[in-house]
């Protein structure tokens, strides 16, 4: 047999070897990926609240909803939708990416076990933290889950004065000289360079000072003290597009592994178009809360004051020094949708080093809803 | 044209083009011809000949009897340019130039007039463009007067007479006090063309709100806002209303609908509650504890 034929053949050998352990002895996270019985005994507090992450990260809601200690008190259509959303959002297209389990107290028949929940989204990931009473069911442990049931909005009817607003644009018929609809006047009323240990950062705000609704963005090209160009980038979404008269948004440039020392100047371009829009819906801001360090954030609840379902929120908030001078920009996108009333709750984290310098904040909300402009 | 003779045309074309070949004795060129204008080339000589008359986007071709006057109609030659005419018999081939010219009655203007939408009360802040053209979109070089003229629903009216040269005119206008959409005209002759231009309302000025309490509701509402000329500022601008109370703070950007911008926010007592529009405050409203 020559060296070739020798070493195939112990491959193979190998590969059966493994296969055979693989299945005998298969290792929790495999079993639980496999849709087989929970991959750990649910001997322990933690290991009941991993065995319940590990079914909602498969999303095998039966199975989960079955391992529950309380759920007498909700179906199963009840606890999907307080995961996924009762309405289309951010959270219905989201996968459970992973989760963390932490126990906060135990005693011999009861314990208290925090679960962290790390949900991929289109815009990125959002964490969503619950706080689980877990009780002992003879020799297993189970969780109780704490529902979050939707609240109800009464049925009613809540009028609208619509204000919206078309575009005609120049067809392509036209003559050359024919007049074109101009575009929104915007200006940049604020803008500051800002280095951070990941590189240069734009801040700044954006005023649509036309008196019709603008799409907006804005570039910024950092030239060096020769005027040569180092780097262009954009907001992309860390600002808000869509401008009605009027409208301040802050926005944020980040340029990585760039020295704030190698910057001799910064060129700004905004640009704004004409879109068609709607004035509504109005989201009210309530009990914006600035939370100091550590863990510095601005907290706060959305109320959608229209009736319109908002599936998609995007909270924005500028922070300001004590000269007024914008000292950073924070976004969060809101995973749930906001029902007409309703209030949600929003946290935006704030660095630590930037929080002690904070002395007041502005919050926007951009929101999108499905079948809308905006 | 038979691509055999093309080239040998082309060669003909670029020779013509030199002094020494400019004209020859048997074609009888007319020195200009105005564009869509009938016209006629007399040659000299006996037998037959063809005629080709090459120009700008144009190639006539015709079979002469040599010593006879060829007739051209109305339209047979309409862009304004510099034309080469070539004469060839079998045995040899003659050449001479003329010019077609733009008309010089105006049929077509071209207007471009900016911005589409500007703030009332700007000086010099309207701009109107004018390119002439005849019939055939010629552009008409000889002076020609333009009369602009810049009207708005209140009545009130702008004029200005401006002569193009080599085709072009232009002139400044003036946004008025009062807002509305005004009509920009430019004539010339009985040829006309209308633009819009949209007067829109300034910045808000003296924004001023009220509050009335509603249980545990406070409703916040602005006066009719306007700008600094007395113009309603138009629905859909945005206004702030930011409540601060203790260490907290609401806020809320309402556009204006029907003139005013109204909201009801929560009633803390000791609160103060401001109003904004862009880089515009307003009044301060402070609630008794």
């Amino acid at each position: 047999m020559n060296k070739g034929s020798l070493l195939a053949a112990l491959l193979a050998v190998a590969t059966v070897a493994l296969v055979v352990i693989g299945t005998v002895w298969p290792v929790p996270s495999a079993v639980a990926y496999a849709g087989s019985e929970s991959a750990l005994h649910s001997s322990t507090p933690e290991s009941a609240v991993e065995n319940l992450g590990d079914e909602i990260r498969m999303q095998a809601w039966h199975k989960a909803y079955e391992s529950l200690a309380n759920k007498a008190q909700f179906t199963e259509a009840n606890f999907v939708h307080d995961l996924t959303g009762y309405y289309p959002s951010l959270r219905t297209y989201a996968t459970l990416n992973n989760f963390e389990v932490a126990p906060l107290h135990a005693s011999a028949s009861e314990a208290v076990v925090q679960l962290k929940l790390y949900w991929s989204t289109v815009v990125g990931t959002t964490m969503n933290t619950r706080d689980l009473h877990v009780v002992k069911n003879g020799d297993r442990w189970e969780a109780e889950w704490p529902i979050a049931k939707e609240p109800v909005v009464p049925p009613q009817v809540v009028p609208v004065n619509y204000l919206r607003w078309d575009v005609i644009y120049r067809g392509p018929e036209d003559d050359w000289g024919a007049q074109d609809a101009e575009a929104p006047h915007v200006r940049i009323v604020d803008m500051r360079p800002v280095e951070r240990a990941d590189g240069v950062v734009i801040l700044g705000e954006l005023l649509n000072e036309d008196v019709v609704p603008a799409y907006v963005s804005v570039s910024a090209t950092l030239q060096s003290k020769s005027q040569s160009p180092i780097a262009t980038e954009g907001s992309f979404d860390k600002m808000s597009h869509l401008l009605l008269p009027k409208q301040v948004t802050p926005f944020l440039i980040k340029f990585p592994d760039v020295s704030l020392a190698d910057v001799g100047s910064v060129r700004m371009t905004p640009f704004s178009t004409l879109v068609p829009a709607s004035a509504d819906p109005v989201i009210e801001i309530d009990n914006e809360h600035l939370n100091p360090a550590p863990g510095a954030s601005l907290t706060g609840q959305l109320i959608n004051q229209s009736g319109q379902v908002v599936n998609v929120a995007h909270v924005f908030a500028t922070f300001y020094n004590k000269t007024g001078q914008v000292e950073w920009v924070a976004d969060q996108y809101v995973d749930r949708a906001l029902l007409p009333q309703i209030s949600v709750p929003f946290d935006v984290h704030i660095p630590e080093d930037i929080a002690r310098k904070v002395s007041s904040d502005r919050v926007i909300v951009a929101s999108y809803s499905f079948g809308g402009a905006r | 044209m038979k691509p055999r003779f093309a080239l040998p045309l082309v060669g003909l074309a670029l020779s013509a083009m030199h002094p020494a070949f400019a004209q020859n004795g048997n074609l009888n060129l007319p020195k200009t011809v105005a564009a869509g204008d009938a016209f006629s080339i007399h040659s000299t000589g006996s037998g037959q000949a063809t005629l080709f008359i090459i120009g700008p986007d144009q190639v006539l071709k015709r079979t002469v009897q040599l010593g006879e006057t060829t007739y051209f109609t109305a339209g047979a030659l309409y862009n304004a340019g510099h034309y080469l005419a070539l004469l060839a018999t079998a045995s040899s081939t003659d050449s001479g130039v003329f010019d077609v010219v733009s008309q010089s009655k105006p049929a077509d203007l071209s207007f471009l007039a900016k911005p589409s939408r500007l703030q009332v009360g700007l000086h010099g802040g309207i701009t109107g463009a004018v390119y002439v053209f005849d019939a055939y979109h010629n552009l008409i070089t000889v002076p020609t007067p333009i009369h602009f003229e810049l009207s708005n629903p209140s009545g009130n009216v702008q004029t200005r007479t401006v002569v193009a040269h080599d085709g072009a005119a232009w002139t400044e206008m003036d946004s008025t006090p009062q807002q509305g959409v005004d009509k920009f005209v430019a004539r010339a002759d009985e040829v006309s063309s209308t633009r819009v231009v949209a007067q829109v309302p300034g910045d808000p000025c003296s924004l001023r709100m009220s509050a009335r309490r509603s249980g545990q509701q406070l409703q916040l509402e602005t006066d009719p806002v306007r700008d600094c000329s007395g113009n309603a500022v138009p629905d859909g601008t945005i206004v702030t209303f930011t409540e601060t109370y203790n260490s907290d703070q609401s806020t809320v950007d309402v556009p204006l609908k029907r003139g005013i911008a109204k909201v009801e926010m929560p009633a803390h007592d000791g609160a103060t509650i401001s109003v904004a529009s862009g880089v515009v405050l307003g009044n301060q409203i402070h609630l008794e504890k």
